[in-house]
C-alpha cells in the first residue's frame, strides 16, 4: 500500500471485497486509532446484513478444526465466510503466539474464506475488543456468514453470547461427568451444543450427559424444538457437520424477524454499547491514574489511610482530569 | 494506545524442520510481539492470502531446504499483485552468501542465518518496523 492511506478511503474498497483494504482496516480498529473512528462508523452503517455464529469451547476442544470444516461446507452453498480467530496474549510481555490459521489450512487456498487472527490484548471474557468492529468491516464487504471464534474458555468467559446471533458451544468428550453438565456458566449460553471427536468412544457418554442435562425438570419429556440440539461432529469422518449447518439454519429462521430474534438483537446492541463505554472509560482512568495512583499507594502501604478511602480519591482526581481535558478541548476549539 | 508488532512465520515447501521458527515465535512472543504460525508446508500462495488477511507487519519465511531462489521470487509477485508491496519480508534459515546478495536485491530486507541470536531477531524486526513507519 506504501504511503500512509486515510481510513475513509479505505471503505470502497472494503466494499469492494478487496483483501489488503480489509485487513488494513482491521488493523486500525485493532489499534483503535482516532483517525479511523469515522470510517468505522460509515462501515457500521453498511453493515448487518450478515449471520454471526460465535464458537466457543474450552481449549482444546476442537474449536478451530469445526470452524475450517463449517467454513468449508458453507463454501460450498456460496455464502463468503469471515473468520475470527481469537487466540490469548501472554499476561507477561503482552505478545501472542496465533496459531487458529493451523486448523484452517484446508481454507487457505479460497479467496471466499477471510481469516484473521486477533490477540485478546486484555480483554476478558474470550473475546477480543476490535472483534466486532473486525465482524462489521467483514459484513460490509460482503460475507455472508461470520464465525466469530473465542479464545479457549473457561465456565464462565461467556461473552460470545452477547456478541453472535448464534451460539455454539462446544464440548469435547472425556472432560467431565454428568454434573459438569448441569453446572451453571458455559453450557446454559449454548443455542447449540456440538460435541466434538466423536470418533473416539467416551463420546457417546459425553453426547448422553449433555442431552440428559436439557431434560432434567421438564419431566423426563423430551426438550422442546426451542432447546439447544445437541450435536456428535468428527473431524476425522465429516460426520455431525451437515447437521451442525442444518441447526445453525434453524436458528436463523427462529431469530429473524421475531420476537425472540429482535430480543436478541436489542441485548447484544446493549452490551455492545456498554462495552464500548467501559473501554473508553477504563482507558482514560489507566492514562489519568498514572500519576496519582503511585503517590496514593505509598500511602496506602504504609497504612495510612484504606483502600476504599484511597480509590475514592484516585477516582475523584482521575475524574477531575478528565474534566480539565474535556474544557480543554473545548477552548481550544472554540 | 500503542499496537503490538504483528508477524507471519511460514515455512514453505517440504522442508519439515521447525524447530527453529518455534524457538523465533517464542522469542518474539516475549518481546511483546503478536505471531501468527502457519505450519508446515504451506504454498508461497498460501503464505501470500494468509499475510495479507492478517495486515502483518512483517512476513517472516524461514527455509532449511534450499528452495529460496524459487520461493521468494513468487512470494514478491504475488505481494505486488495483492497491493500489500510496503509489507516487510525476511528470511530465515540456512542458505549461501551468494543467494543473500540476491534476496536483497529482490526485496527481502534482511536474511537472518542460522546462527543469529534471537535478540538480533528482535532488534531487526523492531527497528525495521520503525523505520517504516505508521501506516
Amino acid at each position: 500500500m506504501g504511503v500512509y492511506v486515510p481510513s475513509v478511503e479505505l471503505i470502497a474498497r472494503v466494499q469492494a471485497g478487496e483483501t489488503a483494504a480489509i485487513g488494513r482496516l482491521i488493523s486500525r480498529a485493532e489499534s483503535g486509532l482516532a483517525e479511523a473512528r469515522g470510517a468505522l462508523a460509515r462501515i457500521h452503517k453498511l453493515a448487518g446484513r450478515a449471520h454471526v455464529v460465535g464458537v466457543t469451547g474450552v481449549p482444546g476442544s476442537g474449536k478451530s478444526t469445526l470452524v475450517s470444516g463449517l467454513a468449508q461446507r458453507l463454501r460450498t452453498g456460496g455464502d463468503k465466510v469471515g473468520v475470527i480467530a481469537i487466540d490469548p496474549s501472554s499476561p507477561y510481555s503482552g505478545g501472542s503466539i496465533l496459531g487458529d490459521r493451523i486448523r484452517m489450512s484446508d481454507l487457505s487456498a479460497d479467496p471466499g474464506v477471510y481469516i484473521r487472527s486477533m490477540a485478546t490484548h486484555g480483554a476478558t471474557g474470550g473475546m477480543a475488543r476490535a472483534a466486532l468492529e473486525a465482524a462489521d468491516i467483514l459484513d460490509a464487504a460482503g460475507f455472508g456468514v461470520i464465525i466469530l471464534e473465542t479464545v479457549g474458555v473457561g465456565q464462565d468467559e461467556v461473552e460470545i453470547v452477547q456478541a453472535s446471533h448464534t451460539t455454539v458451544v462446544v464440548s469435547a468428550p472425556g472432560l467431565g461427568d454428568e454434573v459438569q453438565a448441569i453446572k451453571a456458566g458455559l453450557l446454559e449460553i449454548a443455542d447449540i451444543h456440538v460435541v466434538s471427536k466423536c470418533d473416539r468412544s467416551d463420546a457417546n457418554r459425553t453426547l448422553t450427559d449433555l442431552k440428559q442435562m436439557l431434560t432434567l425438570g421438564t419431566g423426563g419429556h423430551e426438550p422442546s424444538d426451542r432447546a439447544a440440539p445437541v450435536i456428535g461432529t468428527s473431524a476425522v469422518s465429516g460426520e455431525g457437520i451437515d447437521e451442525l449447518l442444518e441447526a445453525i439454519a434453524r436458528h436463523r429462521d427462529l431469530t429473524t424477524d421475531t420476537d425472540a430474534g429482535l430480543a436478541r438483537r436489542q441485548s447484544i446492541a446493549e452490551f455492545r454499547l456498554r462495552k464500548t463505554a467501559e473501554n473508553l472509560l477504563y482507558d482514560r482512568f489507566n492514562a489519568a491514574a498514572a500519576s496519582a495512583s503511585a503517590k496514593l499507594a505509598g500511602q496506602l502501604m504504609r497504612r495510612e489511610s484504606d483502600p476504599y478511602t484511597l480509590a475514592e480519591e484516585l477516582l475523584s482526581t482521575t475524574l477531575e482530569r478528565e474534566g480539565d481535558h474535556e474544557r480543554d478541548v473545548h477552548s481550544k476549539s472554540a | 494506545m500503542s499496537q503490538p508488532i504483528r508477524v507471519l512465520l511460514a515455512k514453505v515447501g517440504l522442508d519439515g524442520h521447525d524447530r527453529g521458527v518455534k524457538i523465533v515465535a517464542r522469542a518474539l512472543r516475549d518481546a511483546g510481539m503478536d505471531v501468527i504460525y502457519t505450519g508446515l508446508h504451506r504454498t508461497p500462495e498460501e503464505v501470500v492470502t494468509a499475510a495479507v488477511q492478517e495486515d502483518v507487519d512483517v512476513l517472516g519465511v524461514s527455509l532449511l531446504s534450499g528452495v529460496q531462489m524459487t520461493v521468494f521470487p513468487k512470494i514478491f509477485d504475488m505481494l505486488r499483485a495483492s497491493g500489500a508491496d510496503d509489507m516487510i519480508v525476511v528470511a530465515g534459515g540456512v542458505m549461501p552468501d551468494e543467494d543473500v546478495v540476491s534476496l536483497k536485491k529482490m526485496g527481502v530486507s534482511k536474511v537472518l542465518l542460522q546462527d543469529t541470536p534471537p535478540q538480533t531477531i528482535i532488534d531487526t524486526l523492531t527497528r525495521l518496523v520503525e523505520e517504516r513507519g505508521a501506516r
